[in-house]
């Protein structure tokens, strides 16, 4: 079983929060995450990011996370907050192909990464991505909320490993939560996706 | 039946915003000049706030303003337990007790750390039965219980108490307080006398309230233009919830522009406007302070004011007769009411045991108390699906007592069509739980599996399960509007609230079917009230599909009589000389004369009058859709219904199995199979349905082995306030495949013959399970839901789990 992402966890985001001069007390940290503040640091703050294949210049606090700079600077809704601490999964995007949870990672150290939203999926012409059409065929969404960061964990498990068994399926998807309850519908989704991918 | 969509799948227009993104929730909205709002919350359980100082905090560059109790209540707060936009009696940490609004939302936060709020402490209470207690605290200054008196307060002995949290039977008079507190029909002692010669179960029990979590949290974004509101916000109902949001903002019902495209889960607490009361602070700070104002809320937020289902402390006897009728049922439940809401879930419970085993005497007595724990409300199955898990393994233990099969118990004891239930013995619309329990069995082979029943591999021992659900599934009263164009399509004006469960789509079908009308000629008008939508139910208790199927066929109906009465006038003959097919009306005996939908609907604007609403409407249309319908009138063909009043009760019923492997070493089980049926009458949405079930099963899990409020009995600090600690279900925790399945036979009482499904289907399932959990452990009931890993290792290993005293919103076990 392939954890959601090895390399970024929780701890890691919060060091670097730390290190970025936000205060570290947990309610402080949610809204100092959310980008609005001016804080001085010492870390530039106009960053150039690939976002669905473009690069995005932006401006971007220290202590930002991706998921913040994804809604409120790109206008990239799609991605979900269910949550703001690494619970839930409604924010997951991929980076280098790694589904991620966008609350829980900085804008800053995203970088050098190649990050995907669920707004970057579609063809040009309109034709669903295979894990979007295979989450309509099989009704996968029910309120859809936990949706964007269902489809984004199925796009990065369906990469690493294109013909999953629906156990494989199971695991791999095993860091989003939905309360609708809709897991079967979304492993069906999973297992027409790689029917049709 | 032959239908036209009815049974059939389709994919609702939402679901591609769904998987792309683009549908929008109301966070994802933003409005040029838009500040944002913060809270300032309690951060005690309970007590008074005695002066605000935010002087600092208005002086900060970026704050705009701060909006307070005072000035939301100018002629003081209401006297009632539910919850309130601000207030200054918080009786729950995490009540709002202040807004803030500036630049952004780390400004407001700052500003709000520099506001100084001075608090009288009050006495608090986390267990109801602590409040019960003669001299304990209550939750409220004036009491802890709210009836129509007001507040009261209601007290036992201390030993009464005493002997209540030891197991024992409540005592003949003790003090019963509550929404409906008491209930009796049938002879209760000669069911019991019958009950001598068979089996009688009698013990006490425990379940836990644990709170909603729907994903999206209650975001809400306002502004107001040319004098009307536009809120951006989250429903169950879009006109159920803007109808009565209205009021508690204080704006004129045709000045509320509700935009409400998509709910991220509702599950009760998001279907009437006074569980959801905070949308009115952005509503109230915009006014004040003439911008649009975002509030977003947080996950911990969403915890302490998003609601949470009730706790249970109660006590039960149940007799059933050597044959396996069960003859009698006693019933005693304290019931936590939280610190804010509360229902009449006791109440449900026993309604519950009364209908679904059609139980020959029922007396139920209940004690609603208050805590300063999470506000309570409405939640999937109130009651009903905290009695599920309780009554399940009694059923087993009586007829493995009466030597008969756990499937026969539950045949005799089912409703069928004919059967009455509840206390007014209240007629069923239709019923067919012996079909459901059948198929159930044959599906998941329940036969073959019984030589596998406690079989031991190594540590692990195999649990079967059968359990049962049941939710009074519709409504009556609620209105319907359709309308049509010059261009023929049929456009279905539905408040109902997309929140997951698709039946805004598939109740409009019912008008689709109607008219015999292709659905791609058809436009669901829904997503915001100005496009003008009638009434609806609040969109919970499983009601909608039953209630909004008669609202939508009804005013389909209406459209095509005018149908009918337009060609007849047109084209000679009386309109019983005419009906419709391919979008045409024709005459029966000649296809041939007849006119399209569209030129009917050109005439009918040619007409007016009650052909495009601008006369003879119903008389009992409701204030909301009389706005609805007046703003509609003139601009199309109408059709519109009122739907009187239905007497009897449209059941949803679901059953279902399952096998678990339990591990004896660790506590831990894994659901090996799971099948679950719906008895619903005839089936709307196959797909739709197969989600309220595989989703109420989650749900069912959660209830069972996983969620429950914690809180710091020293401080009453809530220690639950995330998806981890209060556990949703995740993939691993749920089976990899739930099999699903359903009755499908008509309900004569719902003109397509469907009824609701939502609730029962988490009932049944939790039922089955702690039923696999009992099984598994030699018939072991622990009267518990949820039964936690380290319950099942203490009653592995001896420990006298039984013995612990009976205790809400703490560890148990
Ligand atoms: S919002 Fe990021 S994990 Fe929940
Ligand atoms: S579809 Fe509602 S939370 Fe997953």
């Amino acid at each position: 079983m392939q954890p959601v992402n090895p390399q970024l966890t929780r701890r890691r985001f919060i060091k670097g929060v730390i290190a970025s001069g936000a205060v570290a007390g947990t309610t402080s940290l949610w809204y100092a995450a959310n980008g609005q503040s001016r804080p001085a640091g010492a870390v530039e703050r106009m960053i150039r990011l690939n976002v669905n294949g473009q690069d995005r210049t932006v401006d971007v606090a220290p202590q930002e996370t991706l998921a913040s700079t994804l809604r409120y600077k790109l206008g990239l809704t799609g991605t979900k907050l269910g949550c703001n601490r690494g619970e839930c999964g409604a924010c997951t995007v991929l980076v280098d192909d790694v589904p991620t949870y966008g609350c829980s990672v900085l804008t800053h150290s995203m970088k050098d990464g190649r990050i995907e939203t669920v707004e970057g999926l579609e063809a040009p012409d309109g034709t669903l991505h295979p894990v979007q059409q295979g989450f309509v065929d099989a009704l996968g969404p029910q309120c859809g909320y936990c949706t964007p960061g269902q489809v984004m964990a199925a796009v990065g498990l369906l990469r690493a490993n294109p013909n999953p068994t629906r156990q494989e399926a199971r695991m791999g998807m095993a860091g989003n939560i939905c309360r609708c309850g809709s897991y079967d519908s979304y492993l069906d989704g999973v297992m027409r996706a790689a029917e049709i991918g | 039946m032959a239908y036209m969509h009815i049974g059939k799948d389709f994919v609702p227009p939402d679901v591609t915003g769904k998987v792309t993104g683009r549908i929008k929730y109301a966070e994802d909205y933003t409005r040029e000049g838009m500040v944002y709002a913060r809270l300032l919350t309690s951060p005690i359980p309970h007590a008074r706030v005695l002066e605000i100082d935010a002087a600092e905090a208005l002086a900060m560059d970026g704050v705009y303003g701060i909006l307070t109790a005072d000035e939301v209540y100018p002629d003081g707060e209401p006297q009632s337990t539910g919850l309130k936009i601000l207030t200054n009696h918080p009786t729950l940490v995490g009540e709002p007790i202040l807004a803030l609004a500036a630049v952004d939302e780390k400004t407001a936060e700052t500003a709000i750390a520099a506001i100084n709020v001075t608090f009288e402490r009050l006495p608090f209470v986390l267990d109801p039965l602590d409040s019960l207690r003669e001299g304990g605290p209550n939750a409220f200054v004036d009491g802890n219980t709210f009836g129509r008196q007001g507040f009261t307060e209601a007290k036992w002995s201390s030993d009464q108490v005493a002997s209540f949290r030891a197991g024992n039977a409540p005592a003949e008079d003790a003090p019963t307080t509550g929404p409906i507190p008491t209930f009796a029909y049938g002879d209760l002692e000669a069911g019991f006398a019958a009950a001598a010669d068979g089996f009688v179960y009698e013990g006490s029990f425990t379940t836990a309230g644990y709170p909603h979590h729907s994903m999206e949290p209650r975001s809400a974004m306002a502004y107001w233009e040319d004098g009307k509101l536009y809120l951006h916000g989250t429903s169950q109902s879009l006109t159920a919830l803007a109808n009565d949001m209205a009021g508690i903002i204080g704006v004129a019902k045709e000045d509320l522009v509700f935009i409400n495209a998509a709910t991220g889960g509702g599950f009760g607490q998001r279907a009437r406007a006074g569980s959801i009361p905070s949308m009115a602070i952005p509503a109230k700070m915009s006014q004040k302070l003439n911008r649009p104002v975002m509030m977003r809320i947080t996950r911990e937020e969403e915890f302490t004011i998003g609601g949470a289902r009730q706790g249970f402390q109660g006590w039960i006897k149940v007799g059933f007769r050597p044959d396996g009728v069960m003859s009698a049922c006693d019933i005693f439940v304290v019931s936590d009411n939280g610190g804010k809401g509360g229902g009449a879930d006791a109440f449900s419970a026993a309604d519950c045991i009364s209908i679904l085993y059609q139980t020959e005497a029922v007396r139920f007595r209940g004690a609603s108390v208050a805590t300063n724990t999470a506000h309570r409300g409405a939640q999937r199955g109130p009651g009903q699906n905290q009695i599920a898990p309780i009554i399940s393994p009694i059923m087993d233990a009586a007829a493995d007592a009466l030597g008969m099969s756990r499937l026969d118990i539950r045949v005799v004891n089912s409703a069928q069509t004919g059967d009455v239930g509840g206390p007014q013995r209240q007629p069923l619309t239709s019923a067919y739980m012996p079909e459901a329990l059948q198929q159930a069995a044959n599906d998941f082979d329940w036969e073959g599996r019984q030589s596998r029943r406690r079989q031991r591999n190594g540590s692990k021992v195999t649990g079967l399960g059968i359990g049962q659900g049941y939710h009074n599934a519709g409504r009556s009263g609620m209105d319907g509007i359709v309308m049509m164009g010059a261009d023929g399509r049929l456009k279905i004006h539905n408040g109902v609230g997309n929140l997951g469960t698709y039946s805004y789509a598939s109740t409009s079908r019912a008008a689709a079917e109607a008219l015999k009308m292709p659905w791609e000629s058809c436009d669901i008008i829904t997503g915001r009230t100005d496009y003008h939508l009638p009434i609806t139910s609040p969109q919970d208790g499983s009601n909608s599909i039953f209630t909004n199927t008669r609202t939508c066929y009804g005013a389909a109906m209406d459209m095509l009589a005018k149908m009918k009465e337009i060609a007849a006038q047109g084209l000679g003959g009386e309109p019983a000389d005419y009906d419709i097919s391919d979008e045409r009306v024709h005459r029966i005996a000649d296809g041939g004369i007849g006119m399209s939908y569209a030129e009917v609907a050109q005439r009918a604007m040619e007409l007016g009058g009650k052909f495009t609403g601008e006369a003879e409407l119903p008389e009992e249309l409701a204030e909301w859709t009389q706005i609805a319908a007046s703003r509609l009138a003139g601009t199309g063909f109408m059709g519109i219904y009122h739907d009187p009043a239905h007497s009897n009760n449209p059941p949803g019923f679901t059953v279902t199995c399952t096998e678990i492997e339990l591990d004896l070493e660790t506590g831990k089980y894994e659901i090996l199979d799971m099948v679950s049926i719906g008895e619903c009458g005839t089936v709307m949405h196959p797909q739709g349905l197969k989600n309220q079930l595989v989703g109420g099963a989650v749900w069912g899990i959660g209830l069972s082995a996983l969620e429950r409020h914690l809180y710091d009995p020293q401080n009453g600090l809530p220690a639950s306030t995330g998806y981890w600690q209060s556990k949703v279900p995740t993939y691993l925790d749920t089976p990899a495949r739930i099999e699903t399945g359903w009755v499908d036979l008509p309900d004569p009482e719902n003109p397509v013959g469907a009824r609701g499904i939502g609730e029962p289907t988490q009932g049944s399932v939790s039922a089955a399970l702690t039923a696999a959990i009992s099984d598994a452990l030699d018939g072991h009931i622990f009267g518990a839901a949820p039964i936690t890993t380290d319950m099942i290792i203490n009653h592995v290993a001896g420990t006298q789990e039984d013995a612990v005293a009976l205790a809400q919103n703490n560890f148990r076990g």
